[in-house]
């Protein structure tokens, strides 16, 4: 975990010195000058012993510093944490539609196995997962703003139910490809833990086949599909940064997109510090969740 | 004695030695189910990239701004036109080449690199084991695309950069797959047969073990062209990837989303032709994991 935490420091803080030419350069454009550079170095910190730009790439990290940006001449970390609600919330709302989605159409998958709605299901995952999720973003703006006039096709709008309503489409959009490996996982799980002893022992004692499902055989089969949903997590991350740019959701995604026209690159540097940070928290959460669904599992 | 353990190993999956019609080959080879629909949609699209300047009714690159806007079926457009008037179906046919190529060169040095160090980690074990899986836990802490995106600002956009991009950062679950294979295979019997001669590690690892681990890295590979195929349209969607006006259908999508009120086909068609080319890539990495078993 700590060397995690350092080895992602260190290979953020590498990655400006190990691309070829000059960083000033490529932020500034072919056509800067000699001084300009040199004052972007000076600014960033560039001109200084490595280590002491680690030091200082290090401490600033620690302090919620991440220097300041090109584009927007104001801190990192002001612009990345003021956006990272808004991505947070797209997140969980997307994790929380994955799961609702996931659980009904799971079990009805499994049960009705080689069925024509299990070939439709299994048909459904494969297209969610072949296609990239900002086109699926657009087909359902298409069809559930431009069309239909039911959910808004951008904004994030301001009260909380506004909120709610304004980013379904971006969440139901993700959710849709989250749900294609979960409902896949959880359908093999259901099936697999079907075939087990205990279930013929439930049924031979005379309880209904639905008591079985739902309390013996979901609680089983849910142990690796949980684990895959907290792993998601990255996936999630990754996905919102396209997709808040197609719904015009003001989120981290967003600032990313104009970060990279800009070139801008402490904030691209800060977003990654944060979603890192994210990722590896949550992570170990997912970790320390095991021994909650499986008593089996112990921590020493 | 060294050769007669991994050939016996091979002799199920190599072909026999006496020669056989192609026909037979091809039976004897079994393709059926999932497989063979996904090979034939593959075939297909191969074909379509392959003969694309024949196939194109239009120059892709060619404007005409007097038949800008035109719907699909329209007289001389099956799939419409474009704002510049570029006929779209031409477009997404000349597409099929690059996005082809960036699903393939994509998974090409990973594929390599992740299955190499995955086998030297997995055999080795001890310090280089411990070395290599460190920088994949360091690697896995980032969400891929995010990472991909900071080197991208840092590189440039363009497909040169693409691939290093996607190169440097997607070798991980390779190395994993064929890690965990090795771990296996590392304890059985012709392998330490193979040691107990005295072969030295280099030998043991690439032509005693690499072909025995390979199998599910190589059926991953699969998955890898999807994922490289939808990078690549995600990145040139934010305006990394291929630089207009050469046809990538992501590319095309980020176009198109500008009009979508005027003209829905734009970023519709290219994801369908998206979708397409995953799916046959899918089908044929599920056909060969049940293959498997």
């Amino acid at each position: 975990m700590i060397f995690v935490l350092f080895g992602v420091t260190v290979l953020i803080f590498s990655m400006i010195h190990l691309v070829p030419g000059d960083p000033a350069f490529l932020m500034l454009g072919e056509r800067a000058t000699n001084q300009q550079a040199a004052a972007l170095r000076h600014q960033l910190g560039l001109d200084q012993p490595l280590l002491l730009q680690y030091w200082h790439f290090i401490f600033g990290i620690f302090h919620g510093n991440f220097g300041n940006s090109l584009l927007y001449k104001q801190p990192v970390n002001g612009l990345v944490f003021r956006r990272l609600p808004v991505s947070l919330f797209l997140a969980a709302y997307a994790m929380a539609l994955s799961a609702i989605i996931t659980l009904p159409v799971g079990l009805w998958a499994a049960t009705h196995k080689n069925k024509l709605s299990d070939h439709l299901i299994r048909a459904g995952f494969l297209f969610a997962l072949t296609t990239p999720s900002f086109w699926l973003g657009i087909l359902l703006i298409l069809l559930f703003s431009l069309r239909l006039h039911l959910f808004p096709a951008a904004g994030y709008g301001i009260t909380l139910s506004d909120h709610f309503k304004s980013l379904f489409l971006p969440a139901l959009t993700l959710s849709l490809q989250l749900s294609a490996v979960l409902i896949r996982n959880l359908r093999s799980g259901i099936i697999n833990t079907l075939d087990i002893d205990f279930v013929r022992t439930a049924r031979a004692k005379g309880l209904r086949y639905r008591t079985i499902l739902i309390t013996h055989v979901l609680r089983n089969a849910l142990i690796s599909t949980v684990s895959i949903f907290g792993l998601q997590f990255s996936d999630v991350i990754g996905g919102v940064v396209i997709i808040e740019t197609v719904f015009a959701v003001p989120g981290m995604g967003q600032l990313l997109y104009t970060s990279i026209t800009a070139r801008d690159y402490p904030v691209v540097q800060g977003i990654t510090v944060v979603t890192a940070a994210l990722v590896i928290v949550v992570n170990l959460l997912v970790d320390l969740s095991y021994s909650f669904l499986d008593p089996r599992v112990t921590y020493e | 004695m060294s050769e007669t353990v991994p050939t016996s190993q091979l002799s199920a999956v190599a072909p026999a030695a006496r020669p056989v019609r192609s026909v037979w080959f091809l039976r004897r080879l079994n393709i059926r189910g999932t497989l063979l629909v996904g090979l034939t949609l593959l075939a297909i699209i191969l074909l379509v990239a392959l003969f694309a300047p024949f196939l194109a009714p239009y120059d892709p690159i060619q404007q005409d701004l007097s038949a800008a806007f035109m719907k699909p079926l329209s007289a001389g457009h099956v799939l419409g036109t474009d704002n510049y008037g570029r006929d779209e179906l031409s477009r997404i046919i000349f597409s099929s080449r690059l996005d082809l190529q960036i699903g393939f060169i994509s998974v090409l040095f990973p594929f390599i690199a992740g299955s190499v160090l995955g086998v030297t980690a997995g055999y080795l074990g001890g310090k280089v084991d411990n070395v290599i899986m460190r920088i994949v836990d360091v690697l896995i802490a980032f969400p891929f695309l995010v990472l991909v995106i900071a080197l991208m600002t840092l590189l440039g956009p363009g497909l040169r950069n693409l691939y290093i991009a996607v190169g440097i950062f997607g070798w991980i679950t390779y190395c994993r797959l064929v890690r965990g294979e090795t771990l296996i295979a590392r304890n059985l019997e012709y392998i330490q047969a193979a040691r107990t001669i005295g072969c030295t590690n280099r030998r043991v690892i690439f032509t005693h073990l690499l072909p025995n681990v390979i199998a599910p890295s190589l059926v991953y590979v699969f998955t890898g062209i999807v994922q490289a195929i939808l990078t690549g349209a995600a990145l040139s969607f934010l305006g990394l990837g291929a630089q207009p006006p050469t046809p990538e259908w992501g590319a095309m999508i980020a176009e198109g989303r500008l009009f979508l009120l005027q003209a829905w086909w734009m970023p519709t068609l290219p994801g369908v032709a998206i979708a397409i080319t995953g799916i046959a890539f899918s089908l044929i990495g599920d056909g060969l994991a049940e293959r498997r078993g």
